[in-house]
């Protein structure tokens, strides 16, 4: 198992208020890590420092180091924009651009210079064929994004992911939107997706980040509680603060 | 309770009549100004109206087309490079520059568009006029003096009117292009403006209806000759223009064709309004 992420004392500030308190959290290659904690702990916080998107919000600040595959994303000499290609993101709430299927899935590889048509062509193809919605838009691709189900369009900003072929993705409640049915299609396309890409997703659902994780971190008030094997954590945990929040006694 | 009911009927009452006011004084005027000038255009013939380049009112020659084009002229040269100026800074107000700044350039931009028009006028007769008549050659007054002066005068509409429809853009958008390894730059160019374009269009209409109708400065820098301009320097003749300079003597068919001249202007702007709804509601489907 190959650490994928080093996360070293990562503090976040907006303005004057800490939500991130030291974090220090290795995350493996191939595997997906569930985030879970009480609304307002910081687990969105913590995600987007993996992507340095926090440093569009005004006033905020970041300390501390996360090392990809050992270069630490936060030194100077790094190239943020390339960095975001390699780390992708789904956020919670679906976003399709305002243009059709096909040109939201092209837009990713269109950016990084992809210019051949045939090759744009079997991109999307690929990207909507592994995001599981190949089948459902196939005679509609080049029509608006914005006509599809909100699990249709979860399914496309995935696949919108997908098509920068990045090496990390992180997931913020990606299945807050959706119903029973689209959420399991999304737990199954999850399982599919840690065979090529590191997972990270934030999830309020305890039951979902027991099916889909393989490893847990517990948040609260900015710091990382617990972070162990996702059985372990659930199954029998050591910090009293888990066990309250797992067993439903706050949170 | 009772006493709510009664002055909430009151109010209704007093709503409806404004509305009714309004409503009825637009229906006045354009009835008004299509009664006096359809019967010329009839008399004249349509095609001679608006095409012949002949206008000699004493002579009963009424052809409007060398007001028309000059309307068009000074109206698009004036666009040419006001509406890419005015988009320009718009992005520069939305998206790049720190909210200070924006806020300071916003200012400036109210300023520019509470200034009347005759200063406006004053200001391009004085300066502009002089400048182009001693560095470009010709008398100064010119479609150029015109196109520069209306420029500066629908750049606040521009730049408001885009500014707003680029920042009514979800912030998702942007972080969503951000996050798949978009520059800034590309997030602007590619997702952004696309999905503002409709409003930046009702802004580039809404400037043309301004510069299209605008008369005070235009008729103080344009040189008003009712002729064909063959140049960028050469002067030149707007419809409004025609208007406000015969206006004092003409009579009879003279005065019709000044009215005729006001119903074509009136056409020119309902359609433009036409387009701004359509592009508007083009927007909105688009949106969501
Ligand atoms: N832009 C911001 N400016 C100021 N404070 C912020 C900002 N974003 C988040 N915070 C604060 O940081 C803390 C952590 O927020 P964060 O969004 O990371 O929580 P979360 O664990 O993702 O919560 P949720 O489960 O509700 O999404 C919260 O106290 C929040 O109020
Ligand atoms: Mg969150």
């Amino acid at each position: 198992m190959k650490t994928k992420l080093e996360c070293k004392e990562v503090k976040v500030f907006y303005k004057d208020f800490q939500a991130l308190h030291g974090i220090d959290m290795d995350i493996f290659e191939n595997r997906v890590t569930a985030l879970i904690g009480p609304s307002g702990c910081g687990k969105s916080t913590f995600l987007r420092t993996i992507n340095r998107l926090n440093e569009l919000i005004e006033g905020t600040r970041t300390e501390g180091e996360i090392y990809l595959d050992e270069k630490n994303i936060y030194s100077n000499e790094i190239d943020v924009v390339a960095l975001r290609k390699k780390v992708g993101m789904v956020f919670q709430k679906p976003s399709v651009f305002p243009m059709s299927i096909y040109e939201n899935i092209a837009y990713g590889p269109k950016i990084h210079g992809i210019k051949n048509k045939g090759k744009l062509d079997s991109i999307v193809e690929k990207s909507l064929v592994a995001a599981n919605l190949w089948q459902e838009v196939k005679d509609r691709i080049h029509k608006p994004a914005a006509g599809l189900s909100g699990g249709q369009q979860q399914r496309l900003v995935i696949a919108r992911v997908l098509a920068v072929e990045p090496e990390v993705i992180l997931m913020d409640e990606p299945a807050s939107a959706l119903d029973p049915i689209s959420t399991s299609k999304l737990e199954e396309l999850i399982g599919e997706l840690k065979k090529q890409y590191t997972i990270v997703i934030v999830t309020h659902n305890m039951q979902q980040a027991a099916r889909v994780s393989d490893f847990t971190g517990f948040f609260l008030n900015g710091f990382l509680i617990e972070y162990s094997k996702t059985n372990d954590l659930f199954v029998n945990p050591h910090d009293k603060k888990t066990e309250d929040y797992i067993t439903g006694r706050f949170g | 309770m009772k006493k709510n009911k009664l002055s909430e009927g009151l109010v209704e009452i007093l709503l409806r009549i404004s509305a009714g006011a309004s409503v009825l004084a637009i229906i006045i005027i354009t009835v008004f100004i299509f009664y006096k000038g359809i019967p010329l255009i009839a008399k004249v013939g349509i095609i001679d109206f608006l095409f012949n380049l002949k206008w000699v009112p004493t002579n009963g020659s009424f052809g409007i087309g060398a007001m028309v084009i000059g309307s068009l002229a000074v109206t698009f040269c004036s666009l040419v490079w006001s509406v890419p100026l005015g988009i320009m800074t718009a992005i520069l107000m939305a998206e790049i520059a720190p909210p200070k700044l924006a806020d300071v350039l916003a200012r400036f931009v109210e300023l520019l568009a509470g200034i009347p028009s005759v200063v406006y006028g004053f200001f391009g007769l004085i300066v502009i006029v002089p400048f182009i008549r001693n560095h470009l050659g010709g008398v100064g007054l010119s479609v150029l003096a015109g196109a520069i002066v209306l420029g500066i005068m629908i750049l606040p509409t521009i730049i408001n009117i885009s500014r707003d429809a680029i920042l009514a853009i979800p912030k998702e958008y942007k972080e969503n292009s951000l996050a798949l390894g978009a520059t800034h730059y590309q997030s602007i160019f590619r997702v952004i403006l696309p999905a503002a374009s409709s409003g930046i269009i009702t802004a580039i209409v809404l400037g043309l209806g301004r510069a299209i109708g605008e008369t005070m400065a235009v008729l103080m820098v344009t040189g008003n000759a009712a002729v064909l301009p063959d140049s960028l320097l050469a002067p030149v003749r707007t419809m409004t223009s025609n208007i406000v300079l015969e206006m004092g003597y003409a009579a009879g068919d003279h005065q019709a064709a000044l009215f005729a001249t006001g119903t074509v202007l009136f056409i020119f702007i309902v359609i433009l309004n036409l387009a701004v709804s359509i592009s508007m509601k083009a927007g909105t489907e688009n949106g969501n």
